[in-house]
């Protein structure tokens, strides 16, 4: 853990709230805090170069075959990236499979650029030393979804399938601590630390959580793509770490992301 | 050489509103790596802004400012389509200026 980054943030936090609040309220709570401290800042979302540094890794010919993603489908056709994210995931006919968009990245650059897979999930997310190119990839994707409607469909059979087995797994409880998701994710108001938990069996707050993924950390100085959240939450479950884009991971992605149909896409988001 | 900076800047009723997000490690020579060695201090020391060759806002930068900074300053004056330009630099020596046209 970065712990000279959070000091700092948190001196960031008690400058911005010194200045927002001490005209108007003292007692503002929190949260009211980092809430007027991302709205300073939220012209400021440093995920735009990670959006930046994926839209060069887009356009860009690589590995072994030598090509750029530009043919690759998210659902909306060969190379369209506009809207493709607030309609993922989805059943793909060619992989016969849901995917959500990381995996779905993966299946392009193994395909079309003929990178091992075990390259890329080698080391999907992002650390202080070495940036994730599948991980800038997402954040310029959904980048170019912001402000649409998310529309996630499960007509598909399978797209129906996936979104039951994520429901089950939001409600598996297990590991040491016998916990699920829903332990800490289907209460509302509460609040582990400083962090309010979203609780995903309300739509609004299903909305909020989800439409605001991938996000800047400021705490980690890094965008975090959706599979990275999902990787932590179950290191704070205590479960075994989820393989990277597998198929547990992408179900319970489509549980999400139907919980948070309707909801303006507003990622890559700015986190504490 | 540094990597670009992000410049907005925007004019109402006579005053300019600039932003600029910078990236930087802004690494305060604090840390140490888990094998227990020091990161090495690297961060941006001074930041000048300009507005058509006029020195608009001159900053001392350090340790307790985080990566990738953000700054928002306004200044009198300013005209749509008149240049703003930022320049850091940094303890290493290294520099780096960018430019935005003020939009309306
Ligand atoms: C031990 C409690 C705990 C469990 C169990 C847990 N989470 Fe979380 N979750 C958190 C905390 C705390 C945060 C906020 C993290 C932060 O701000 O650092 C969070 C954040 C999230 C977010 C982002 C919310 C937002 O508004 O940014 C999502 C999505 C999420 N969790 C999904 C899950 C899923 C899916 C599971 C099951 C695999 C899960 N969580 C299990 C504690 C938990």
């Amino acid at each position: 853990m970065n712990t000279s980054r959070l000091t700092r943030m948190i001196l960031v936090l008690a400058l911005a709230a010194s200045g927002a609040a001490q005209a108007a309220d003292d007692s503002a709570s929190d949260s009211d805090k980092i809430e007027a401290y991302r709205e300073m800042i939220s012209d400021g979302n440093p995920a735009e170069f990670d959006e930046m540094r994926g839209e060069e890794l887009w356009k860009k010919p690589a590995g072994p075959k030598n090509a750029s993603l530009e043919k690759c489908d998210l659902g909306k056709g060969a190379g369209v990236v506009k809207g493709a994210y607030a309609a993922l995931p989805r059943y793909f006919k060619d992989t016969k499979k849901v995917q959500d968009l990381e995996s779905r990245l993966l299946t392009c650059m193994t395909t079309l650029q003929g990178i091992p897979e075990a390259d890329i999930t080698a080391k999907p997310f992002a650390s202080d030393k070495k940036p994730s190119d599948i991980s800038s990839l997402a954040t310029y994707v959904v980048g170019q979804s912001k402000g649409m409607k998310m529309a996630v469909s499960t007509k598909h059979p399978k797209e129906k399938e996936a979104y039951e087995i994520g429901k089950r797994i939001f409600n598996y409880r297990a590991g040491p601590y016998d916990f699920a998701c829903s332990t800490c994710h289907a209460t509302s108001d509460v609040r582990i630390r400083m962090q309010d938990l979203p609780n995903f069996n309300v739509k609004a707050d299903a909305q909020s959580a989800y439409s605001s993924w991938p996000a800047y950390r400021v705490s980690q100085g890094l965008t975090r793509s959706f599979q990275w959240r999902l990787n932590d939450c179950f290191r704070q479950q205590r479960f075994p770490e989820p393989k990277f884009a597998s198929e547990a991971t992408v179900a319970l992605t489509m549980y999400l992301a139907v919980s948070a149909n309707g909801a303006d896409y507003a990622g890559p988001g700015l986190k504490r | 050489m540094g990597n670009p900076m992000k410049i907005r800047a925007s004019v109402k009723d006579g005053v300019t509103e600039v932003k600029v997000l910078m990236q930087h490690e802004m690494e305060t020579g604090l840390r140490k790596e888990a094998d227990g060695t020091l990161v090495p201090a690297w961060f941006i020391t001074e930041v000048k802004a300009q507005h058509q060759g006029r020195t608009v806002l001159e900053a001392q930068y350090g340790q307790s400012i985080s990566k990738n900074p953000y700054l928002l300053f306004r200044f009198k004056g300013g005209a749509v389509g008149e240049k703003v330009t930022v320049t850091w630099m940094d303890n290493k020596g290294d520099t780096r200026t960018d430019e935005a046209a003020i939009a309306a």
